[in-house]
């Protein structure tokens, strides 16, 4: 199965740590709606089909991916970096520097 | 037909030629008084101890595919009962108690053999976590002894017990009355059994739906599957790694489970090197020899969310380095078969056997990798769940609101992050 790292290129997914559930959205610090938490911390749609989890390139650039991924089918259809250096992807983009589409990653 | 001497003598007299179909495969009827989804070893044992236990017979196991062709072919067929919450103490001895006499129980080989299993340890430290569980199993009256390096050595030859070895034995924590049993015929047992009381088990028979009273949204009276609609008034749930898939049609779509991928492992047959079944303690690895001849092993699960049946390299590369680490003697076998299961892993790490917020409907499932062993212990307390409408005080604590009540059951305390459990 190959993650198609916006800065490396497709890459084995050996070399990342999975993060989990990217569906989910932490609650702001002062929400203090106990279902709300419990919510974001043990309730998952976990989905037969297309999903979007974090992985970390912690063997490569160590960026945060955010991968759109085929549970069913391991399909990998995307990835797009989260945090400060999302603006670096987006203008890499526009200039068509950097493909960052991988439709042979099914694995 | 019951198996015994005197049917085994007049078949074998008679050239093989009139055994029975060890069950039926009728068409569904339009209504039941309970219906299992999920006719893997979970679901088949609930029907079984409905029909044994509670009388009641009128019931139907409903099975997308094959029955046992999900996580109940595909385990590494380790049965033990060393937990360390009491909670689960209690549940996986009481199921150990029902390996015992199972067999006999369902005139049925189920092959359990109880051959040990050493938890390895690796450091003092880990000998001092290991005696605290040993100790926690016996205060609720479970076998657990904690052996020294020589002794380890002793019951299994082919093991690196040198100071050399990459992580070296100090010892393990051995249960004893644990081994393994012989997965497939678990699955035929209790369908067999199940079927000779009365139970219908309708295979390729896939459940698409729920079907909800028309004056009590909240009432299940029965499902809509791809060979019709069936009524019942108490529907149980056990699909392992499909449950949210399966809950979400009855408005259930977001449950403390996220459905990872295991991969498990059978080496070419060889002669008998190990007796035992050993688990790692500086990784996760367990390993035994089937009866067959071939090393039966797997190790954590692939980590990431998956439905697919199959995993990827870099694990399989992972769980084979510890394989030979602890067994230099195996790297030069064969590697004959390697598959993946859908584990339906809990926020937790323990399962869930409880009613649901939907009147008649009601769920086993986050069994993670663990289910084999509860095989006999979860149909039964599930069939007591759904018989009684009430659980068993050995399923009371596998609630499905335990995660937002604060009173989780984590064996190895590390929190909210299903693929680690």
């Amino acid at each position: 199965m190959l993650i198609p790292c916006p800065y490396c290129g497709p890459r084995d997914s050996g070399e990342f740590t999975y993060r989990g559930d990217a569906t989910v959205t932490r609650p702001d610090a002062d929400n203090t709606n106990i279902e709300d938490w419990c919510g974001y911390v043990y309730s998952r749609t976990n989905p037969m089909g297309v999903h979007q989890d974090y992985w970390h390139h912690v063997q490569g650039c160590r960026l945060l991916l955010k991968v759109t991924r085929n549970t069913l089918t391991h399909e990998v259809s995307g990835a797009e970096i989260v945090g400060a250096w999302q603006n670096w992807q987006n203008s890499q983009s526009q200039s068509g520097a950097v493909n960052s589409q991988n439709k042979d990653g099914a694995a | 037909m019951r198996y015994n001497f005197l049917s085994l003598a007049a078949n074998a007299l008679s050239g093989n030629k009139h055994w029975a179909k060890a069950w039926r495969s009728p068409d569904p009827k339009p209504e039941y008084d309970a219906i299992i989804v999920g006719g893997g070893g979970h679901g088949l044992a609930t029907a079984y101890y409905l029909a044994k236990n509670h009388g009641l017979t009128n019931i139907a196991v409903l099975e997308k595919g094959w029955l046992g062709g999900g996580n109940v072919g595909r385990n590494t067929t380790i049965v033990r009962s060393n937990y360390q919450m009491p909670a689960n103490a209690q549940f996986y001895e009481h199921s150990m108690k029902l390996w015992e006499g199972l067999s006999q129980e369902l005139n049925y080989n189920v092959m359990f053999s109880q051959r040990g299993i050493l938890n390895l340890a690796h450091t003092p430290a880990q000998m001092d976590t290991h005696a605290r569980r040993g100790n926690a199993m016996r205060m609720k009256g479970v076998d657990a002894r904690l052996i020294g390096r020589e002794e380890v050595a002793a019951r299994v030859p082919g093991l690196d017990v040198t100071p050399n070895a990459r992580f070296p034995i100090v010892g393990a924590l051995l249960q004893e009355r644990a081994g393994t049993a012989r997965h497939d015929a678990v699955a035929w047992g209790y369908a067999r059994g199940a079927d000779m009381l009365g139970v219908d088990i309708i295979q390729n028979c896939e459940v698409t739906g729920f079907v909800f009273d028309e004056n009590d949204r909240n009432k299940v009276v029965g499902v809509q599957t791809t060979r019709g609609k069936i009524g019942s008034k108490k529907v149980g749930v056990a699909v392992a790694g499909h449950t949210s898939h399966v809950m979400a049609m009855a408005g259930l779509t977001s449950l403390p489970i996220e459905s990872h991928v295991l991969q498990a492992f059978v080496t070419e047959p060889i002669k008998p090197l190990l007796d035992t079944v050993v688990s790692f303690g500086a990784g996760h690895f367990y390993i035994s020899q089937s009866d067959k001849g071939g090393l039966v092993f797997g190790g954590d699960p692939d980590l990431y969310n998956s439905y697919a049946q199959r995993g990827n390299l870099p694990m399989i590369e992972d769980v084979m380095s510890i394989a030979v680490a602890l067994f230099p003697n195996a790297s030069r076998l064969r590697l004959l078969r390697h598959w993946g299961g859908i584990m339906d892993m809990s926020m937790d790490g323990s399962p869930i056997i409880t009613k649901t917020p939907k009147d008649g409907l009601y769920l086993n499932g986050g069994w993670c990798y663990g289910g084999f062993k509860a095989t006999p212990a979860s149909g039964w307390c599930f069939a007591h769940t759904i018989a009684n409408d009430q659980p068993h005080e050995y399923n009371a604590a596998f609630t499905l609101d335990r995660f937002n009540r604060g009173t989780t059951i984590d064996e190895k305390g590390i929190g909210p992050f299903p693929g680690a459990h």
